[in-house]
């Protein structure tokens, strides 16, 4: 095993042996943030988010607990979700359940790490309100809350803010699973959820 | 102004009016046309089929012929092009110091045609004539490596009587590629009919663009076809003037 | 350069290709639709040519110091739990992967990301170590069902339209009912994979991207198969070919815009996963990542070829090129098809038998202006085209090309040659245009008349106005 790791490396040293000395500069000239601010960030992650299928809801406080009550079904939820973003009829998962339990409820409720405007994306990090990965995989139908603060404008305002969720595993998600494999015809639903909805919480700022 | 016409050997050869019409419209703004008659090829058909090394001596022969030029105009972008971009490289593993100077030299003087008049002259306007409908294909080395842009469509639109027609996809390739026209025939005239399609689609009578080898390509397949729709080179249009027509006829 | 040891060269099997009407709609279609959403994504990002120029420099800055970051990574998974491995060539990963099996008693596998295990072939050696591979992707499940070979990087039952792919089903899935509705065809293989991930207890996968500093593996995908195979069962290995590392986790901030809008053409695709080691309680328990040569050293030693090392594997350049969007992947007779195909299959399995792809291209130029990491494809292209030349022996082209060598380098040559020619076409030629010929002149007869040689040259012009 450690041969075929020094002969590797050795190859590559004797590759790069006729190399010029010093490190190539990285270019950096593209932006590290989007100028999108307030409503219009809020508005941009909800078109985005729509634009892949996913349903987007707009709630307050109050807004929450309807949107939740509309809930039909036993839903998985991680064990520490907040108590006022349970939905009627709610199971926590402590990491007991099976991968058939989980594929055999009707749907799970998470928080997320945050959300990217530009592009649309829900982001988890196996953190508070999350739960592990496999619970927002099986079931078919995620409701993602994400309340207005989680929302960054742009991916390199996302990839700097998770820097510190590593080593936890992160899952971006644009949308409900999809394929383009048959004829490119968009199809929404294919082995993950195939209802994505998006609840954004709080108070549109200005 | 001083220029040197590299007129490239597929001009010299088959397309002699590509080269006339060049010396024409020069001329008639005013511009002294010099033919260094040691002049041959640039060797862009070796080194894109894998011969670079042997076409080193064209390389040589190219600067020996051009190196005192003021400037050197060819109507060929995939020749200049190939000065540009390929001399350097296939120089890179030869110890030819001296030659790798005079490439690096003459290089920034070496211009195609339509950017040479509008980049370099800044003239669009070049007093010509041609009552035909007329598309414009944009080959690939004038699109994608000399990067000639607006330059051909703003000196046809200045052309009196002309009616420009916009060809559909036009910055799809029409399949010459080179030694690919024949090394991979099928491929090649697959490309050659879509762009046929789109060139006819445009019910013009003409079809021109800055390279006369992608247009023997595409006006090989039109003559082949009986179309009725020709292929000429920009030169050719830019030249013509009210005295080559009677009654919309070309003399 | 059709060599012996070329079997399937491209110009035949580009033939048969661009004369399949069916083939034909199916590519053309096909790539259209996705370079329109491919420019639309691109154009609303305001500073894609900076993207592309970060990531250009990205990748070789990091294949520049390739064996220190190979370490850092190593250094990096081992710690979070991870199990790193080497591998000189696709039969020392197969080997490697098979153990791993044999050690858990596994006798199926579920794959992900599969381009990589296809170049070095490893469905074929887990057969036949008795343990059965099962492809999750869509496309790759549709490939694998009809015994056929892929044809796109990125979508590669792409020369399959709705009606072959529910015959398929219907055979393979035993479906008595199911419709050609691209929404009924997914559905159906939903059902019949769900199980497969519910009890397979080993995956397979490619990856993405290998992140340096922090030992982070990353899958991008649409379906979510991947998510199952990276979360679901309890061992996963990825099979990572060497140059695919990226510095630092904040560099993911250039290559998550490059890829997504290059690939799909979508902002984001559906899914991205990252993992890093291994995570108690949440997802395998025992993960192995295997870093694969398999000849890619051979290609950072060629200072052009070199360049090839940058690919992200979004396709792109196939959906953009003349060439692939009439002929379609199989004509490649690779894993890697279309430009990228041309420049990366020589270098891996060896131009003796690849030599006619480096010359399946026009060169127009077009995968180059496309490519999210800037390769020059076709640089590269005229670089091959050489070795091809180099590498092979006598041959009537060779003959020919040095014999216009010495007619361009003496004028006079050239012109007797003009003189020759006026004659010589006689037989064929007639208003002005030749119509037959023999050797290449006939090549271009076959579908395409080719202007006679004029009596007058522009030289004899220019001498006579003299």
């Amino acid at each position: 095993m450690s041969a075929a790791r020094e002969e590797v490396l050795g190859r590559i040293r004797q590759a790069l042996s006729r190399d010029p000395a010093g490190e190539i500069d990285i270019a950096r000239s593209y932006r590290r943030t989007a100028a999108l601010h307030g409503a219009e960030l809020v508005d941009r992650f909800a078109e985005r988010a729509e634009a892949y299928k996913a349903t987007v809801l707009r709630v307050d406080a109050a807004g929450l607990a309807d949107a939740l009550e509309r809930l039909r079904g036993r839903f998985v939820v991680p064990d520490d979700l907040p108590e006022e973003w349970l939905p009627p009829e709610f199971i926590r998962d402590h990491r007991q359940l099976g991968h058939r339990d989980l594929d055999a409820v009707d749907g799970v409720v998470t928080g997320c790490a945050l959300a990217i405007a530009e592009t649309g994306t829900i982001v988890l990090d196996a953190g508070v309100g999350q739960g592990r990965r496999a619970i927002t995989l099986l079931p078919d139908f995620h409701v993602c809350i994400v309340p207005v603060e989680r929302i960054v404008a742009s991916v390199p305002e996302a990839v700097a803010a998770l820097r510190t969720s590593l080593p936890r595993p992160l899952t971006f998600m644009s949308g409900p699973s999809a394929t383009s494999d048959i004829e490119l015809n968009r199809v929404e639903g294919v082995h993950g959820p195939r209802r994505l909805e998006i609840i954004i919480l709080g108070e549109t700022p200005d | 102004m001083r220029v040197a016409l590299f007129i490239t050997c597929y001009n010299d050869t088959l397309f002699p009016q590509t080269g006339i019409a060049t010396v024409r419209l020069l001329e008639r703004l005013g511009h002294t046309v010099e033919f260094p008659e040691n002049q041959t090829c640039c060797g862009q058909m070796h080194s894109n089929t894998g011969y670079g090394d042997e076409a080193i001596p064209l390389i040589r022969r190219f600067v020996k012929a051009f190196r005192d030029a003021e400037v050197v105009v060819s109507p060929s972008s995939s020749c200049v092009s190939n000065i540009r971009t390929a001399y350097l490289r296939s120089l890179v593993d030869t110890g030819d110091e001296a030659l790798k100077r005079d490439v690096a030299d003459l290089v920034p003087r070496v211009f195609e045609l339509s950017q040479f008049l509008v980049e370099k002259l800044g003239v669009e306007d070049v007093g010509a004539y041609y009552p035909r409908r007329v598309t414009y294909h944009p080959t690939c080395n004038s699109l994608r490596a000399l990067k000639v842009g607006e330059a051909p469509l703003k000196l046809l639109r200045a052309v009196r009587g002309l009616d420009l027609i916009e060809l559909p996809d036009a910055q799809e390739c029409c399949g010459f590629g080179g030694t690919f026209a024949v090394k991979n025939e099928d491929t090649s005239v697959a490309m050659l009919s879509d762009k046929m399609r789109t060139v006819l689609g445009t019910r013009a009578e003409i079809c021109t663009a800055l390279d006369s080898s992608c247009l023997m390509h595409i006006g090989g397949g039109l003559h082949r076809l009986r179309s009725g729709v020709r292929t000429v080179h920009l030169a050719e249009i830019l030249a013509s003037t009210e005295g080559d027509f009677i009654h919309g006829e070309r003399r | 350069m059709a060599s012996a040891a070329e079997r399937h060269t491209f110009p035949e099997l580009a033939k048969r290709a661009v004369a399949d009407t069916q083939l034909r709609r199916n590519i053309g279609n096909a790539t259209q639709t996705i370079r329109a959403k491919r420019a639309a994504v691109v154009a609303e990002v305001p500073d894609w040519e900076d993207l592309r120029e970060a990531g250009r420099s990205l990748k070789e800055h990091t294949l520049r110091s390739l064996d220190r970051y190979l370490v850092q990574l190593e250094e990096a998974v081992t710690k979070a739990g991870g199990q790193v491995h080497w591998a000189r060539d696709g039969a020392e990963a197969s080997r490697i992967v098979i153990e791993i099996a044999e050690r858990h008693s596994v006798k199926e596998v579920i794959k992900v990301k599969s381009i990589t295990t296809e170049e070095i072939k490893l469905n074929e050696a887990l057969e036949a170590a008795g343990i059965r591979p099962f492809e999750t992707d869509l496309a790759e499940l549709i490939i694998q069902l009809g015994d056929d070979v892929s044809s796109h990087i990125l979508v590669p039952a792409i020369h399959r339209n709705r009606a072959e792919i529910r015959e398929l089903f219907m055979r393979k899935l035993g479906l008595t009912e199911l419709s050609d509705r691209p929404s009924d065809l997914t559905a159906a293989a939903r059902t019949y994979l769900r199980e497969k991930f519910l009890t397979v207890p080993m995956a397979v996968s490619g990856a993405n991207f290998g992140i340096c500093d922090t030992g982070t593996i990353c899958v991008v995908e649409s379906e979510g198969n991947g998510r199952m195979c990276l979360t679901l069962p309890q061992v996963l290995v990825s099979v990572m070919g060497v140059e695919k590392l990226v510095p630092t986790w904040e560099d993911m901030e250039v290559f998550l815009q490059l890829l997504p809008r290059s690939s799909t053409g979508e902002r984001m695709n559906p899914y991205n996963s990252f993992w890093t080691g291994v995570m108690p309680g949440d997802g395998p328990q025992e993960f192995h990542l295997v870093l694969l040569d398999n000849r890619r050293t051979d290609v950072l030693a060629d200072r052009t070829g070199r360049q090839t090392l940058n690919c992200i594997r979004c396709s792109a350049c196939l959906n953009i090129c003349p060439v692939y969007s009439r002929t379609g992947g199989h004509a490649y007779h690779s894993e890697y098809q279309g430009p990228i195909g041309a420049i990366l299959t020589p270098q891996l399995h060896g131009m003796e038998s690849a030599a006619s792809l480096p010359y399946a291209s026009s060169l127009c130029g077009a995968c180059y202006e496309v490519c999210p990491v800037k390769i020059n494809i076709p640089e590269v292209l005229v670089h091959l085209r050489t070795r091809a030349v180099a590498q092979s022996g006598f041959t009537l082209e060779k003959l020919a090309m040095g014999a216009a060598i010495r007619m361009f380098d003496n004028p006079r040559l050239l012109e007797t040659a003009q003189k020759i020619a006026r004659v010589a076409q006689r037989p064929f030629a007639s208003d002005g245009y030749i119509t037959g010929g023999i050797g290449p002149v006939r090549q271009w007869t076959k579908a395409r008349d080719l202007p006679a040689v004029p009596s007058q040259s522009f030289r004899d012009w220019w001498r006579t106005r003299r």
